[in-house]
């Protein structure tokens, strides 16, 4: 496997804290690798650290093949971030922050324009590209800043909590554009996040983070699956016999009652509906709804860390 | 060349910001001015400067031009702060490009800001009935670069170890005051005690102020050639120290 940021043991420690502990990292490229946490889990310090910002107390990082103490201005230049604060002047326009940024990173003036065209109509930002930033809105800042962090065709994209305090609807639309660049650009995508659902949707990895260790690794997928513990919803018309029967069944594990619901928890429930169907049948119980869920990754979190990402507040 | 382009596009931006503002540039133009008007002729009246040519408002007329200087180039460079508080130095810090380059960039965009105030109070000379000629002009417009640079550098120096608005208005009460009063800006160096007077010669602008008079008025407390060694060292030494302290400081300042 091809490996666009791989960490070695790499820390950081504030005095008698330790914001990253030994952690160890391998992210595929071109893949979109979610770091998932409560705040205060060390997510932001780690991405300093590979981002060239912060320099780590122990252990290393190579980002793009270059090492990011040693060679953090060819890391620099091999990674695009958007920083988890807004960093806009609202004293220039779209347009000029892109210009500017292109300076900064070297773009070649002959492909400048066209590339800043391209980023424009990729961030959908079209006829406010004029505009002062003090005029956009939320989202269109962000865009606008996942942009900026594109223009020279970095390797990796790095984004710190990309849709924090933006409203549900820009957030779906945020994913949409994260997405799709993710496919249009040849590029990894790191990025971390404490919203469950945006790393489950966005990502094809995902390390939990907590008190600065990562505790697993894995896609979304898998994650959920090791949990083993689908949930079948399953109504019938003889409540007490069916639980009665049900019980003798090996592969539930257990049985919960919410008034005319039964709740088997099982694995790899999706197999079993056409199984549990004819078992009522043969029994003589006529089913009237059945349904699987699978667990979400907050089932999967409060798991591996013991407490809901939601309980540990800011 | 790509750090050439670094600095370019960073000077290009404070200057972009400094001409949108367009209340700053106009309350900088009027605070000199009511300086020479009104302390210029209220002072003038009261006291008799029978050596100097054109009295007391002439006399303070170089003065308001450093001071000016003094206060543009200290003010910009809170543009650092504001910058880290944005978030925006991130941004730049974060770029392939090197800490030097970065405060040169910065140091020309407030000396660009500086220049300009400069200049307009060198149009405004006949307010305080100083004549002016394109050489006058000139030669001042050239000795006002290094001026505003070193104080850039001293600007981006403080910016550089504040980590907030409060330490610079601390900082501003504690260097720029001091330096604005102790330069001769208003009152002759010569014949001061000599306690004041060590205070006075240790004091960068003092030699601004007083070249600024040489070529505008014809006359100084020290000779011109020191004033210029001077300015230009202290302008080198203040941008280096800064293009140092960014390096030097680089993780906090991100």
């Amino acid at each position: 496997m091809d490996y666009m940021i791989e960490t070695s043991d790499i820390t950081k420690k504030y005095d008698d804290f330790t914001a990253v502990d030994s952690v160890n990292l391998k992210i595929p490229r071109d893949s979109v690798f979610g770091v998932l946490g409560p705040n205060g889990a060390g997510k932001t310090t780690l991405i300093s650290m590979l981002c060239t910002i912060l320099s780590p107390t122990s252990g290393t990082a190579v980002v793009n093949g270059y090492d990011v103490v040693k060679n953090s201005k060819e890391v620099r230049a091999s990674i695009g971030i958007v920083f988890q604060s807004r960093a806009l002047d609202d004293m220039l326009t779209g347009r000029e922050h892109l210009q500017m940024h292109a300076s900064l990173y070297g773009v070649p003036t002959n492909i400048r324009k066209q590339r800043i065209e391209e980023v424009l109509d990729l961030i959908a930002l079209g006829d406010k590209a004029d505009q002062f930033t003090k005029t956009y809105s939320g989202g269109m800042k962000r865009r606008l800043e996942i942009g900026r962090g594109l223009i020279h065709h970095p390797k990796v994209l790095i984004l710190d909590e990309p849709t924090l305090g933006l409203d549900p609807q820009t957030r779906e639309n945020i994913w949409g554009y994260i997405s799709k660049l993710n496919k249009a650009e040849d590029i990894t995508v790191l990025m971390t996040t404490h919203y469950m659902d945006e790393a489950d949707k966005l990502c094809d990895r995902i390390a939990i983070i907590n008190h600065g260790q990562i505790i697993k690794e894995d896609s979304p997928l898998n994650l959920k699956r090791e949990l083993k513990a689908d949930t079948i919803t399953i109504q019938v018309d003889e409540q007490d016999k069916f639980i009665k029967e049900a019980e003798k069944l090996d592969f539930v594990k257990k049985i919960f009652v919410e008034e005319s619901n039964i709740k088997l928890m099982v694995e790899r429930g999706e197999n079993l509906i056409a199984t549990l169907v004819d078992f009522a049948n043969k029994n003589g119980i006529m089913v009237k709804s059945i349904e699987v869920k699978h667990p979400n990754l907050e089932d999967v979190f409060l798991n591996y860390t013991g407490t809901t990402i939601a309980d540990r507040g800011e | 060349m790509a750090e050439l382009e670094g600095i370019y596009i960073i000077w290009l931006r404070e200057a972009k910001r400094y001409t949108r503002a367009r209340s700053r540039i106009f309350t900088s133009v009027v605070t000199p001015l009511l300086w020479l008007i009104i302390f210029g002729y209220g002072l003038g009246s009261a006291l008799k400067f029978v050596t100097i040519t054109g009295g007391y408002k002439a006399f303070i007329f170089p003065g308001i031009i450093g001071q000016t200087i003094l206060f543009t180039a200290i003010f910009t460079g809170v543009s650092v702060i504001v910058d880290r508080q944005y978030g925006f130095l991130k941004e730049i810090m974060v770029a392939p490009i090197s800490r030097p380059s970065i405060v040169f960039g910065k140091a020309l965009g407030i000396s660009t800001a500086a220049l300009i105030q400069g200049v307009i109070l060198l149009f405004l000379s006949f307010v305080v009935g100083v004549t002016m000629t394109p050489v006058i002009f000139v030669l001042s417009f050239l000795l006002m670069i290094p001026i505003s640079v070193g104080l850039a550098g001293v600007g981006l120096l403080i910016a550089s170890v504040t980590d907030s608005l409060e330490g610079f208005n601390l900082i501003m009460s504690f260097v720029v005051l001091p330096m604005f009063l102790l330069s001769g800006a208003l009152f002759p160096v010569t014949g001061l005690p000599s306690i004041l007077q060590g205070a006075v010669y240790l004091d960068p602008l003092t030699y601004g102020v007083d070249v600024l008079r040489h070529i505008i008025l014809g006359y100084g407390a020290i000779p011109i050639y020191i004033d210029v060694i001077v300015i230009i060292v202290f302008a080198m030494v203040m941008i280096l120290a800064a293009a140092f302290m960014f390096s030097w400081r680089e993780q906090e300042l991100m």
